[in-house]
């Protein structure tokens, strides 16, 4: 070879799934010590390549190379037992098993456990890398965002050659990966070869070397991260020209209301058995606002309490120096409601995307338009009725809206690739055509392109006279489509932007506690 | 700064496997000082205890073998067809051959009944990906026809060796009783009841301490995330039946060193009540929960339930049958309210 540096070929890759050509006379090289980005939109073969390379699926075609040798991996444990460690993009670690067990197991000689020794080694780790959790917890016990670093603690310590990341920041705030990426760096530094997936472009210039883009299944190139600006890696991945940063507030109309119309929802002193300090809340008709914060600041557990997900504690009002029960707490359009769970808040015209979509997502063996319009069957009644018919048009609008990527429309929706699977969700509550609708981080995992799609389809929601509140974890996304904005920290509103004040800098200074 | 405690407190230490075997335990103990107190007389001895022990030995071996496969988060309802199988060929070995068997080729004999079954019915499950409620439910058919096969009439079994075996009492000092008339009965367990205990051991330890064990849980967990964190999902589920297998071939011997008799209606049922007992014990039937120990109180659960229903004057077949169904109903009861419990404390 002329560059002993490589670390990993692969030659003219080739996978079909029945009725897609996931990847076509794919090449990819990685060298050592190399941050390598993976990248493409929703669809476009990027875990499919990684399960290629890791055994999951059996190649149709292609060679592999490994330090220059020809390897045959069947399985992810033969690619284990090659140094080669991953991360994928769903969580593949056994929820009944103990964080320590769940870093350990499968690798490792002798056919003994040794409990002490394990934990010992896992709480070294669980320290070193800050995860908030302990070797003999079991790991279903611990929140996604811990889940995934426990993945990750697993993959680095395993001394591998090669290590691979797909979509590992999707579900961690900004502090863990800082974290990671300090670790990737260190690794670097090792000599280690990196593959990362991601979908956060800025991500992508903080810690990467190079980039090979995938489109269609297809390559594209493979380019030093200097010669591919981001419009221009945007161009790469969709295949056409877009400026995913462009103002596009005033592209759709806004709803015109007039001020004497009440607060399509409204509620005092909210509060919840989630440990959120009480806070007042309302959201007009046709507006778009959003609660922002860090992960952890309890923007999700306010969306939650205000959908009835979590238990609703009483509202207390001060009157005269004793504490009493508000009577009309919460509100709709004037009206005093009562909502106490999820059924009495999509009664009252409610919908909600949750932010961990894992638990109640989706039913992989229903096809794509089926688990659409899944929650609009369920719900009969609570919202527009609409025949079956209706309902397959809509979700076969909604298909084409989300730019779906899927065989057909009955294709089982488990054989989507991840990003797709999360927009199938998007789409059954957008389809519901609530009075309000709540979005907790809609846009994780899904590429670029659609992102926008999915920002200027909430504006148009909203100028037909729906009202949302939209949270994501990337402000800009936040700053494009709300008008106004509550800030959280520590699990407390501490302040509420609108009009001139919506900036990045106001954000941060009112997060920080600036007056 | 942003809070990162750990929530939920003692209930997130525990593990679900811990929490359900702890419910067992306590439950079961409750039972039988209730028994003790409500019934008195006999519960109090401490071999009405023992008696339990020896008349389902060969239950506890079975149950044993069931919950490592459905902790794999598979079902072997062939148990109890295997049990009347081994029994029978070792009656018919024992008892009709020319001259007399031999007794160890008996144990052989029983050994490779089960292994031969769990052989085959692992490597259909495992590698054939045929589901565990089909393969074992033939499995099932084929064994009791086999055992008609092999003799129909019911007989007991006169070999000399076997019966010194059979009769063979370990005493358990200063546990004994006396009768009114003042005659000492020491306390005794049969040879079964030390295999059994000794078999609890053994797969507590693989189940705690060996890769292959730890793996029997990853599989049970999460099939997908088990393969793609390493293990051979395939060979683990077809050594999990194997295991099952050779355990039932062992509890035939043992349900046969109790009963002493060839008859095709030998262990009928058995299989339900291994369910049941490791259900009762802790484990789940969704895989991947499960505590060997557990599986132990499972038994001897349902055993005393019987038994206090017996000593009610409740003998009928019907009252055991809808007492243990009621039992199992409020373990699953308790087990879900519980779990469920320790889910709501830990959402965020
Ligand atoms: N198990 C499967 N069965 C059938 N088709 C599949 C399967 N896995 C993936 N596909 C198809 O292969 C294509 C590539 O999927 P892949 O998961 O590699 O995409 P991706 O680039 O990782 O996308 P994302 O960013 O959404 O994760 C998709 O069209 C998908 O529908
Ligand atoms: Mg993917």
């Amino acid at each position: 070879m002329e560059n002993d540096n490589r670390l990993l070929e692969m030659h003219g890759i080739v996978k079909t799934f029945p009725g897609v050509r996931a990847l076509q006379n794919v090449d990819f090289f990685l060298n050592r010590g190399e941050i390598h980005a993976l990248m493409g939109e929703n669809g476009a073969g990027k875990s499919t390549l990684i399960k290629v390379l890791t055994g999951v699926y059996p190649k149709d075609g292609g060679t592999i190379l490994l330090d220059g040798k020809a390897v045959a991996i069947h399985s992810p444990s033969d690619a284990q037992k090659l140094g080669i460690s991953t991360v994928y993009q769903e969580i593949t670690l056994c929820p009944n098993l103990t964080v320590a067990e769940n870093m350990y197991i499968g690798r490792g000689k002798g056919s003994l456990t040794k409990w002490a020794k394990m934990n010992a080694d896992a709480n070294k780790i669980l320290r070193k890398l800050d995860i908030p959790a302990v070797a003999n917890m079991q790991l279903g016990n611990c929140s996604i965002a811990v889940q995934q670093m426990v993945a990750i603690a697993r993959a680095v310590d395993m001394d591998a050659k090669v290590l691979i990341l797909d979509e590992p920041t999707s579900s961690l705030d900004e502090q863990e990966v800082e974290k990671l990426f300090g670790l990737m760096r260190d690794l670097k530094a090792l000599g280690v070869g990196i593959i990362f997936v991601t979908h956060f472009l800025d991500q992508v210039y903080e810690v990467c070397d190079k980039i090979t883009v995938l489109r269609d299944g297809q390559l594209v190139g493979e380019y030093e991260i200097k010669d591919l600006p981001r419009v221009k890696l945007v161009a790469k991945m969709l295949g056409k020209e877009m400026d995913d940063l462009s103002d596009i507030k005033g592209e759709s109309g806004t709803y015109e209301g007039d001020d004497t119309d009440l607060p399509v929802y409204e509620a005092q002193q909210l509060q919840s058995n989630a440990g959120i300090k009480p806070f007042d809340f309302y959201i007009r008709k046709g507006e778009v606002n959003g609660f922002t914060g860090l992960l952890g600041s309890g923007r999700s557990e306010c969306v939650r309490t205000i959908f009835g997900a979590d238990r609703v504690l009483p509202g207390k009002k001060n009157v005269n120096g004793k504490l009493v029960k508000i009577k009309d707490q919460i509100k709709m359009n004037g009206k005093r409601v009562k909502i106490k769970n999820p059924r009495s808040a999509m009664k009252n015209g409610i919908a909600y995307l949750p932010e961990d979509r894992k638990i109640d997502g989706i039913v992989g063996d229903l096809s794509v338009r089926d688990n659409i319009i899944l929650a609009l069957q369920v719900m009969k009644g609570f919202f527009k009725p609409f025949t079956k018919a209706q309902a397959y048009a809509f979700a076969d609008e909604y298909i084409k809206k989300l730019n779906i990527k899927t065989a057909s429309a009955d294709t089982p929706v488990k054989s989507l690739s991840g990003g797709n699977q999360q927009k199938v969700i998007l789409a059954r509550w957008l389809l519901m055509n609530p009075q309000y609708l709540i979005l907790d981080e809609p846009t994780r995992g899904i590429d670029v392109g659609t992102k926008v799609d999915i920002q200027k389809l909430v504006l148009e929601l909203a100028s037909g006279g729906m009202s949302i509140t939209f949270i994501s974890s990337e402000t800009d996304e936040m700053l494009r489509t709300c008008s106004r904005l509550i800030v959280m920290r520590d699990r407390k509103v501490v302040g509420e932007l609108s009009g001139d004040d919506l900036t990045q800098s106001m954000i941060m200074s009112t997060i920080a506690g600036g007056e | 700064m942003k809070e990162k405690k750990l929530k939920g407190g003692i209930f997130n230490r525990v593990s679900d496997t811990n929490l359900l075997f702890f419910i067992t335990v306590v439950i079961f103990f409750l039972m039988y000082i209730g028994a003790v107190v409500f019934r008195g007389g006999g519960f109090s001895k401490p071999q009405t205890l023992f008696d339990i022990l020896n008349s389902n030995a060969g239950l506890i071996i079975v149950a044993l073998g069931l919950s490592v496969v459905m902790i794999t988060g598979g079902i072997d309802i062939s148990v109890g067809g295997v049990v009347g199988l081994v029994t029978m060929c070792c009656a018919v070995y024992l008892d009709k051959t020319p001259g007399g068997g031999n007794v160890y080729v008996s144990m052989l004999i029983a050994v490779g009944i089960g292994l031969a079954f769990g052989l085959v019915q692992g490597f259909l499950v495992a590698y054939c990906d045929i589901q565990p409620f089909i393969v074992t439910l033939a499995g099932m058919f084929f064994a009791r026809g086999m055992t008609t096969i092999v003799h129909t009439k019911p007989f007991n079994v006169e070999n000399s060796a076997f019966q010194k075996l059979k009769n063979t009492r370990i005493e358990i000092p200063g546990l004994g009783w006396y009768t009114k008339k003042g005659i000492y009965f020491p306390a005794y367990i049969e040879i079964g009841v030390v295999v059994a205990l000794a078999l609890v051991v053994i797969l507590f330890i693989v189940l705690r301490y060996t890769k292959l064990g730890r793996a029997f849980y990853a599989v049970g967990g999460n099939k997908q995330s088990a393969l793609m964190l390493g293990i051979n999902v395939k060979r683990t589920k077809f050594l999990s039946h194997v295991i099952c297998g050779v355990l039932a071939g062992i509890a035939g011997y043992v349900y046969f060193l109790n009963v002493g008799s060839g008859s095709v209606s030998h262990a009928t049922g058995m299989e339900m009540n291994a369910i049941a007992s490791a259900i009762i014990g802790g484990t789940m039937l969704t895989g991947g929960v499960g505590n060997i120990v557990g599986t132990l109180f499972g038994v001897l659960s349902l055993c005393t339930i019987q038994k206090i229903v017996a000593s009610a004057g409740l003998g009928e077949a019907w009252w055991t049958g809808i007492t243990i169904a009621a039992m199992l109903c409020l373990f699953l009861l308790i087990q879900s309210v519980v779990i469920r419990l320790k889910k709501r404390t830990l959402k965020v």
